[in-house]
């Protein structure tokens, strides 16, 4: 049986290592490989090699193909002071990695020498803890947790979509939430509403939202807009700078006028609408799939659209896309996964069913498309919510 | 024969049925036979053009096995046998 020392000599000659002056020009170059560190995190948060990545040693083999899916993409790994980094280097030369080198003397040497280090942005303990379940998935990670922190996201209403959505956005620790919305908690709100409670009957929406939020969550900020969206104060909100919109309104004027904005302004939204039992989600991302005018040109008549009265939601429903809604918006501030663009998922409560349909961008598209002929904000007639407001 | 999935914002034309059966080789034909039984649904699915022929209306989507017919043939598409066919008019509400 070889000694630890014997072993790792032994490891050593089997990889190819490169010291810190050919670090540093191997980093410099061209064709830059993936820098891993696979120190312990306390080390890392220490600092590091300027643009690396942390996967822990204990780690190296479960997470590597995600970080690196090319078994050629060169690898640059290091640790403390190469020991490590070389029984590293030999794993994955096992899993298949054909272009793999170790920093002999590790961080020690590289920093001795003065090249240059930077200090990797963390999350404190507490936030480790808060999101430690965020944190265990691999495509989410601390780096992912740190980008949702860093995340703006603008909720159109906080109702019966807008509710679950918030919640699980604000729980996710989505580092500001804008919420629109010009109504008052009502009675007949609180069968699916749950952002809202008894007590909060009367209150503006967008202040009880903001105090449930703030709440659950004292990480993030809340900022409401008592206010109903319009052309008017659509571009003021807009220039509170949002990354991605969800879009849970009750009418068409104001569908219509967060597209045509989401357009505009390049943002994401997330479409989501109930009715009874059925629910339907999408996302229309500017530039990469159609908007929700490729979907429907225009709204219908008055006389056509189904009157509020007669509609009625089983309260859960609006839960159920809300909540799709709120995986959708997590997986663009993210950047993973496969959105739900291109795709318009449908959910009937009644029968269990999910069916999907593909929707195509219209090159006619009056706003998205090659010659858009809507280029100003359009105010339709409200016709559904018995508050008409003039055209 | 074809099954047509009614969305719930028409069933009170079709008597409350979540899926009506209904014949013809293209969407025209379907939609046409399923109109001669629910005269109710005429104004919601289709409009005269300026040349006094049918189209889809603006404010509904047609999809025949999950593609919008506009994308393909319109009411000209034509629908296999035993195909769904699903009718999707624009749905406003989040509240």
């Amino acid at each position: 049986m070889p000694s630890y020392r014997e072993y790792l000599q032994q490891v050593k000659s089997e990889i190819d290592e490169v010291d810190v002056t050919q670090a540093r020009e191997l980093l410099a170059g061209d064709e830059r490989p993936l820098v891993v560190d696979v120190r312990e995190l306390d080390e890392w948060t220490e600092g590091r090699i300027p643009g690396a990545i942390h996967i822990p040693r204990g780690n190296l083999e479960s997470r590597i193909e995600q970080a690196a899916p090319d078994h050629a993409q060169p690898i640059f790994l290091y640790c403390a002071a190469g020991n490590r980094s070389a029984f590293a280097a030999k794993s994955l030369e096992e899993l298949g990695y054909e272009n793999v080198v170790s920093l002999a003397g590790g961080y020690t040497d590289w920093k001795r020498s003065g090249f240059p280090t930077e200090l990797p942005r963390t999350l404190d303990g507490e936030k480790r803890q808060r999101y430690s379940r965020h944190i265990l998935i691999p495509e989410v990670g601390e780096e992912g947790q740190l980008k949702l922190l860093d995340s703006r996201v603008l909720l159109l209403g906080a109702g019966g979509l807008g509710s679950p959505s918030a919640l699980y956005l604000a729980a996710a620790g989505v580092g500001r939430l804008g919420i629109v919305d010009d109504d008052r908690v009502d009675a007949s709100n609180l069968q699916r509403q749950v952002l809202h409670s008894t007590s909060r009957l009367g209150e503006w929406k967008a202040e009880s939202a903001k105090r449930t939020l703030e709440e659950l969550n004292p990480d993030i900020e809340v900022v409401p807009y008592i206010e109903r969206l319009t052309s008017e104060n659509v571009e003021r909100i807009l220039a509170d700078g949002w990354d991605v919109i969800v879009d849970g309104a009750d009418n068409f004027p104001t569908r219509y006028l967060i597209n045509d904005a989401a357009v505009w302004h390049d943002i994401p939204l997330v479409h989501g609408s109930i009715y009874r039992f059925e629910g339907q989600a999408t996302v229309f991302k500017p530039g990469d799939g159609p908007c929700y005018r490729c979907l429907f040109p225009q709204p219908p008549p008055p006389e056509l659209a189904p009157s509020c009265a007669e509609g009625g939601v089983l309260g859960v429903l609006p839960g159920i896309v809300g909540s799709l809604q709120a995986s959708e918006a997590l997986k663009l501030c993210l950047d993973i996964g496969e959105p739900l663009v291109g795709r318009l998922l449908l959910f009937d409560a009644l029968a269990t069913e999910f069916s999907e349909v593909r929707l195509r961008r219209d090159p006619n598209c009056p706003v998205c498309g090659d010659n858009p002929t809507i280029t100003a904000y359009v105010d339709y007639v409200e016709f559904c919510s018995g508050r008409p407001t003039p055209a | 024969m074809s099954r047509i999935r009614i969305p719930p914002q028409l069933r009170g034309e079709v008597g409350g049925a979540r899926e009506v059966p209904a014949e013809g080789a293209t969407v025209r034909e379907l939609l046409d036979d399923l109109m001669s039984r629910f005269p109710g649904l005429r104004p919601q699915l289709v409009d005269v053009n300026g040349y006094g022929h049918d189209e889809i209306a603006p404010f509904v989507n047609v999809y025949v096995e999950g593609e919008d017919v506009r994308t393909l043939d319109g009411l000209d598409t034509s629908v296999d046998h035993g195909s769904t066919v699903i009718l999707l008019p624009a749905m406003a509400g989040g509240l």
